[in-house]
């Protein structure tokens, strides 16, 4: 696919919502999720956020989304083309993708589609993994700034794309700022941005943007689990403590534990 | 046959960072373990006498290039990558550096990664949580290939010091990448302890009300008790407290011996990062708050009237 277009990439993927309480299935072999609400993924609503931003400023001219996984995904897919984006990629794959799995198949998307800037979620809310953005960066041979909470982009390649882009990022000793050559891959905390809501004449237009659907073995990406689940389990339930009834009492039972 | 595990130290150029005492700890629970560990840095020596001296360490491995003054991703885990060769695991810390730079170095060996290990059960099966830790997942890798993991801190104690294993400078061959560069990070501020090491933690939620209420209620109590300072999301979102104080699935996962809540309701996403405190404290107006069904002692009030009096109390 042609260069020259300032584009931006964006990893989504297709959660169970942020709200549903999840339980484990009693026969220990993963969670339910039959008839549970699913969404996109948070932390990629506020990457999607930050590409929109990032081309409502001028320094882009198309948003591309993409995820990996079984044809259900394409509703996400429509909701983020709701929010703005520009088209969307659906690559096809059922059962499990891994990060490495998605991370390669990503890879193929920027390779066809030359983006200047990749942004995903700092991780999904269901396995918690935070790999995919970094696994991306690593196959790319490009720059990563990982868990951002402001992106800004600075100067200019002869081609008009930005060349730069200093990234603020929550790590645990504070803020830390990179500078990081583009093309590169960002990925997202909380406090990026409050992404828009979609409005309902959005969600009509957004049927007619164009969604491609490719297969991972079209892109020449083998799906190999290398990881296998043996196991769901409950976690341990801490046991309901007592109520004390004043700061008194309160400093009186952690004194008989031994904590004060 | 003995496992030869490599733990990517974390520091700050001076001090090794406790979470890679709690790595080791990790590893020994391995079979047959033989630990490395690995410090990137532009001078190595104070770390690597450091990491030298952890009980159960075999050897350290200094990689010492000007490029390692600031630990980033790229550079770190095209040293790591090049080094990694002969390991059956390679181990980081679950904290900030470890999720930027372990998926990277995953990725350069064409290995899966195991994040946020918090059991070990054989050589190649592990547990780690999803979903917020509402559900545990036992997960095993093939025979034969190589285990990328990072490692919760909050699962393991830190390894004792009283080891003195030999330092090594390799020569290693990367090509370390430039096109990333360090610009600055927030001081890191205060002689209050760390949030993610401290034995007593106070954490403030959104009923705290604003930033001055947050500082003026908490960091007296939690100067009398010794005590880290810690947050709940809604308190950060709010401006009430800085980001590196939150605790939860998406900031710290700590085990204090004493956590005490104070106006935090007790999301799932907060609960899911103090689940291994020793003894919760839940101080909250509402008696309906779920952190009051994971507290050990719930006290139901108004935390204006009680911070005060515990204060009075304690002093």
């Amino acid at each position: 696919m042609a260069s020259g277009m300032k584009r931006i990439l964006v990893g989504i993927k297709r959660v169970v919502d942020y709200n549903v309480r999840i339980r484990v299935k009693p026969d220990a072999s993963g969670v339910i999720t039959d008839g549970v609400k699913m969404s996109v993924n948070p932390f990629d609503e506020i990457a999607l956020e930050e590409a929109l931003r990032i081309k409502e400023r001028g320094a882009a001219e198309e948003v591309i989304v993409a995820t990996i996984g079984p044809a259900d995904c394409q509703q996400q897919l429509r909701t983020c083309l709701a929010m703005g984006a520009d088209r969307a990629l659906h690559v096809q794959a059922d059962g499990i993708v891994e990060p490495l799995v998605a991370a390669r198949a990503l890879l193929k998307l920027t390779e066809r589609e030359q983006p200047f800037l990749v942004i995903l979620g700092k991780q999904a809310i269901d396995d918690d993994n935070s790999q995919t953005g970094q696994m991306l960066a690593a196959l790319w041979q490009r720059p990563q700034a990982t868990f951002a909470s402001k992106v800004q982009l600075d100067g200019a390649t002869p081609e008009g794309q930005p060349r730069l882009a200093r990234v603020t990022r929550e790590v645990d000793a504070g803020l830390e700022t990179l500078e990081v050559e583009l093309p590169a891959v960002i990925t997202t905390d909380l406090r990026l941005n409050e992404p828009r809501y979609v409005k309902l004449p959005d969600i009509m237009k957004a049927k007619k943007k164009p969604l491609e659907t490719l297969t991972l073995a079209a892109l020449g990406v083998e799906q190999r689990q290398r990881l296998k689940l043996v196991r769901f389990d409950p976690p341990a339930q801490r046991q309901k403590g007592i109520k004390v009834k004043d700061a008194a009492e309160l400093v009186a039972a952690l004194k008989s534990k031994g904590l004060l | 046959m003995s496992n030869r595990i490599l733990i990517v130290a974390e520091h700050d150029g001076t001090h090794l960072n406790a979470s890679t005492a709690k790595c080791v700890t990790c590893a020994m629970g391995i079979p047959d373990a033989e630990i490395t560990v690995a410090v990137c840095a532009a001078d190595a020596n104070a770390v690597a006498s450091q990491a030298a001296a952890l009980t159960g360490v075999a050897r350290v491995l200094a990689l010492e290039h000007p490029a390692n003054a600031h630990l980033l991703a790229a550079a770190v885990a095209a040293q790591i990558a090049a080094l990694a060769g002969p390991f059956n695991h390679v181990l980081g810390p679950s904290t900030t550096f470890g999720k930027d730079v372990m998926p990277r170095i995953a990725a350069l060996l064409d290995a899966a990664q195991i994040s946020d290990i918090m059991a070990v059960e054989s050589a190649t099966r592990f547990r780690r949580p999803i979903y917020a830790g509402n559900a545990i997942v036992t997960v095993e890798v093939e025979a034969g290939a190589k285990v990328l993991g990072t490692v919760r801190t909050a699962s393991f104690q830190a390894a004792p010091t009283g080891g003195s294993a030999p330092v090594e400078k390799p020569a290693v061959s990367a090509e370390i990448p430039a096109h990333t560069r360090f610009v600055s990070v927030s001081a890191a501020s205060s002689d209050r302890p760390d949030l993610q090491t401290a034995a007593r933690v106070v954490s403030g939620g959104r009923a705290l009300g604003s930033a001055e209420a947050f500082q003026k209620t908490l960091y007296g109590l939690a100067d009398k008790l010794h005590a880290a300072v810690g947050a709940s999301r809604a308190a950060v979102d709010a401006g009430y407290a800085p980001n590196e104080l939150q605790v939860g699935q998406t900031g710290k996962i700590i085990a204090p011996e004493l956590y005490l809540a104070i106006g935090i309701s007790g999301a799932i996403q907060h609960l899911t990062g103090i689940k291994d405190a020793r003894t919760i404290v839940a101080i909250n107006k509402d008696s309906e708050a779920p952190i009051f069904e994971v507290a050990d002692f719930g006290l139901v009030g108004d935390l204006f009237q009680i911070i005060p009096e515990l204060e009075r109390l304690l002093a």
